[in-house]
C-alpha cells in the first residue's frame, strides 16, 4: 500500500527490458561467453539434475511413490498440452489413453506373461495405434467434436468393461508384474519424462511442428497449401496418446493393478488443471503445473473428493483471471529486467 | 402384437425424455454458439434442490419446482457474466471452463452425500392407466406430454415474441443483430439461463422416474451431446428426430439384446455419423463451417 502511493506521489511507471543477453541470443544465436552458454542452459540442466538426484536424496518410499506419480502425470500433462496448444484439439478424456494403455499392459503381463520390458512399449504403441483409430472419425472436424468425443470414450469402455465383465470387470486385474527394483522404477519414469520433455520440444521446432501449429492456426490454409489434415492431426493424436498410454502402463505396473479407476475423470482433469496453471503451450508449464499440483493434492488427501472441487476451481480461476499461467510470470521474472522510471 | 406396442409406447417415452434433456443444449449451443458442458451438472443439481424443498424445507412440490428452476437459470445467467463473458470466442477455454464447473457442481452434491440410489422425488400424480394391454404410469405420459408443450412452446416464442426473435437473430448473424440494436451479451446470458432452466425443467419432470444419482450428471451431458451432433448442432427439429432414432433404437435393444448394451447404442450412432454426415442430421447451414 506504502509503496503504490510512492509510485503515484512521483509518478512513476514499470518499465520492462529484455536482458541484453536474452536479446542477443534470440536474434542472432552467438554467444560469446560461458555466463550467456549458462544462462540459456541455466533451467535445463536445473531440470536434469532435479529429476536425476531427487530420488538418491530422498529416502523416504512415500515420497518417492508421489515423486514417480508426479512424473507419470507429469507425462499426461505434456501430452495434453502439446495435443492443445500444438495440434488445438482439446481433449476431455486423457483417461481414454491412460486407461487403455494401463489395460493393455496388464493384461499382456497378467494373462500372457510378457515381462515388463515387452508390455510397456506394446502398450504404448497398442494403445496410441487403438486410440488413434477410435478418434479418427472426429479429426476430419473442427470445433467442439473432438471434446465431445474424447468425454465420451473413457465413460463408454467402463461400461462396456463393467456389462461384459470382460478383462477382469469391475474387480480389475489384479496380478500385474511389478518393477524389479526401485532404481528401474525411479529412473524409467525419469527418463521418459526427460525424453518425452525434449522430444517434444525438438519435435516443435522441427518441420512438423510448424505444420501442426499451423493447422491449429488455419486450418484450411494448410489444405490449401496441399496438406492432409486430418493425417496429421491422427499424427498428433497418436504421439499425445503414445505419451499417456505409457504413463497408465506404467501407473499399472507401479500398483501392479488396473481397474474402472484407470478410465476415471481424475486422469482426465488433472493434466488440464496441471497445463492450465503452469501455462498453456509452453511445454515446461505442464511440468511446473504437476510438481505443483500432485504433491499440493497429495498432502490434501483428508480431503477426499473435495480434492477434484478444488483443481476444478484452480481451473476456473486460473482461465478466467490468468489464463497465460504461472510459466509465463517466470520466464518474464528471467528473461526481463523491471525496474521503476519516472513518467 | 403386445411386444410392439410395449416397444413403441416405452420408445416415445424414451425419446421424449432424450429431447428434454437436450433441448436446453442444443438451444444454448445454436443461439450463442456456446457449449455448455455444465448442462449435466444443472440437471443434477436441479433435482437436489427440490429434494431439499420437499424434504428439508418442507416446501410444497410445485413450490419447490419453480425456485428449483429459477436457481437453475440463475446460475446459468451468472456462468456467463462471470466465467464464459471473459473467454468468450475461445473455444477450448469455453469448454474448460465450463466442464471444470460441472466437475464443481457433482462433486460438491456428491460431498454432501447424493450417490447411490436411496434419494427419489414423487411423482406428480400417482397412478397408471392401461392403453392396449400395456401398463404405463401418468408420470411418462406427462413426460410426453411436457416435452410436445415444450416443442410447442418454443416454436411459437421464436416465432412471435420480442426475445425468441432476437435469439434466432443472434444465431443467425450476430453482427448484424447487433448492429439493429440486439444486445449479444444480453442474449448470450438469456441463452444460457434458458438452456440451463429447460435442464432444470427435465430434471423435474424425469427423476420421479429413477433416482437422484449424481453420476446421471454425466449421463445426461452425453446424451445430450450425442443427440446434439446427431441431429445437427443447434437445430431444434434435428434434436426431435435424433431423440426419436436414438430412444428407439435404445428400447429395442434392450428388449431385444440385453439392457446393459443400451449405452453403446447413442456411441455407434455418433460414429456413423461423423463418418457419413459429419454436421447431423439437419446441420445443413454450418456445415462447411465445420469441416476441415
Amino acid at each position: 500500500m506504502h509503496q503504490i502511493k510512492e509510485v503515484e506521489e512521483k509518478g512513476l511507471r514499470k518499465e520492462r527490458i529484455d536482458r541484453p543477453i536474452k536479446a542477443r541470443t534470440d536474434d542472432i544465436y552467438f554467444l560469446s561467453s560461458f555466463r550467456e552458454i549458462l544462462y540459456l542452459l541455466g533451467p535445463r540442466i536445473v531440470l536434469i539434475l532435479f529429476l536425476l538426484l531427487f530420488p538418491v536424496f530422498s529416502p523416504n518410499p512415500y515420497v518417492l511413490r508421489i515423486f514417480e506419480l508426479t512424473c507419470a502425470s507429469a507425462i499426461i500433462a505434456l501430452s495434453w498440452d502439446f495435443l492443445v496448444s500444438s495440434v488445438g484439439l482439446v481433449s476431455l478424456g486423457h483417461a481414454l489413453f491412460f486407461g487403455l494403455g494401463g489395460y493393455i499392459a496388464a493384461s499382456f503381463s497378467a494373462y500372457l506373461g510378457f515381462p515388463i520390458f515387452l508390455t510397456i512399449p506394446i502398450a504404448m504403441v497398442g494403445g496410441a495405434a487403438i486410440s488413434t483409430l477410435l478418434i479418427l472419425p472426429c479429426l476430419r472436424l473442427r470445433g467442439i467434436y473432438f471434446a465431445l468425443v474424447t468425454l465420451i470414450y473413457p465413460l463408454l469402455l467402463v461400461r462396456v468393461i463393467e456389462a461384459t465383465a470382460i478383462l477382469g470387470g469391475t474387480l480389475g486385474i489384479t496380478d500385474v508384474e511389478g518393477f524389479p527394483n526401485y532404481l528401474v522404477e525411479v529412473y524409467l519414469v525419469v527418463i521418459a519424462l526427460l525424453i518425452s520433455f525434449f522430444g517434444l520440444r525438438r519435435l516443435l521446432n522441427e518441420d512438423i511442428g510448424m505444420v501442426l501449429r499451423a493447422i491449429r492456426d488455419n486450418d484450411q490454409m494448410v489444405r490449401a497449401s496441399g496438406i492432409n489434415v486430418t493425417s496429421y492431426r491422427a499424427l498428433g493424436v497418436f504421439i499425445s496418446s503414445m505419451m499417456t498410454s505409457f504413463a497408465g502402463a506404467y501407473v499399472a505396473h507401479l500398483y501392479m493393478f488396473v481397474g474402472l479407476p484407470h478410465f476415471g475423470l481424475d486422469y482426465s482433469i488433472f493434466p488440464i488443471a496441471a497445463t492450465i496453471v503452469g501455462g498453456i503451450g509452453t511445454i515446461s508449464g505442464p511440468l511446473i503445473g504437476s510438481f505443483l499440483l500432485l504433491p499440493a493434492s497429495e498432502a490434501l488427501r483428508a480431503l477426499g473428493p473435495l480434492r477434484i472441487v478444488l483443481y476444478a476451481l484452480l481451473l476456473v480461476v486460473f482461465i478466467v483471471g490468468k489464463p497465460e499461467g504461472i510459466m509465463s510470470y517466470l520466464q518474464r521474472k528471467y528473461h526481463q529486467i523491471e525496474r521503476w522510471i519516472e513518467v | 402384437m403386445q411386444e410392439i406396442l410395449n416397444v413403441l409406447i416405452y420408445g416415445l417415452v424414451q425419446s421424449s425424455y432424450l429431447a428434454l434433456v437436450s433441448i436446453g443444449f442444443s438451444l444454448t449451443y445454436g443461439i450463442s454458439r456456446m457449449p455448455n458442458f455444465a448442462h449435466g451438472a444443472l440437471y443434477i443439481l436441479a433435482a437436489f434442490i427440490v429434494w431439499i424443498g420437499l424434504n428439508v424445507l418442507g416446501l410444497t412440490h410445485i413450490f419447490s419446482i419453480l425456485v428449483a428452476i429459477l436457481i437453475a437459470a440463475g446460475i446459468g445467467g451468472l456462468l456467463y457474466w462471470g466465467v464464459l463473458i471473459r473467454v468468450r470466442g475461445m473455444e477450448a477455454s469455453e469448454i474448460i471452463a465450463t466442464f471444470a464447473l460441472s466437475i464443481v457442481i457433482v462433486e460438491l452434491i456428491r460431498y454432501f452425500g447424493f450417490f447411490g440410489t436411496s434419494y427419489g422425488l414423487p411423482p406428480f400424480f400417482e397412478g397408471v392407466v392401461t392403453i392396449g394391454g400395456i401398463t404405463i404410469d401418468y408420470q411418462r405420459i406427462i413426460v410426453i406430454a411436457t416435452t410436445f408443450l415444450l416443442v410447442l412452446f418454443l416454436w411459437v416464442f421464436t416465432h412471435h415474441t420480442k426475445l425468441g426473435l432476437g435469439f434466432r437473430a443472434i444465431a443467425q448473424d450476430e453482427h448484424v443483430a447487433m448492429m439493429l440494436g440486439i444486445d449479444s451479451d444480453l442474449m448470450a446470458a438469456l441463452s444460457l439461463a434458458f438452456g440451463s432452466a429447460l435442464a432444470a425443467l427435465a430434471a423435474v419432470v424425469w427423476t420421479p422416474i429413477t433416482q437422484i444419482a449424481s453420476e446421471a450428471a454425466l449421463n445426461v451431458l452425453l446424451y445430450a451431446m450425442i443427440i446434439c451432433i446427431l441431429g445437427g448442432l443447434g437445430s431444434t427439429i434435428g434434436v426431435l428426430i435424433a431423440s426419436l432414432v436414438i430412444g428407439y433404437s435404445q428400447i429395442l435393444t434392450s428388449t431385444l439384446i440385453g439392457p446393459e448394451y443400451q449405452m453403446i447404442v447413442p456411441l455407434a450412432a455418433i460414429l456413423v455419423i461423423l463418418i457419413v454426415k459429419p454436421s447431423g442430421i439437419f446441420g445443413k447451414q454450418k456445415e462447411l463451417e465445420e469441416r476441415v
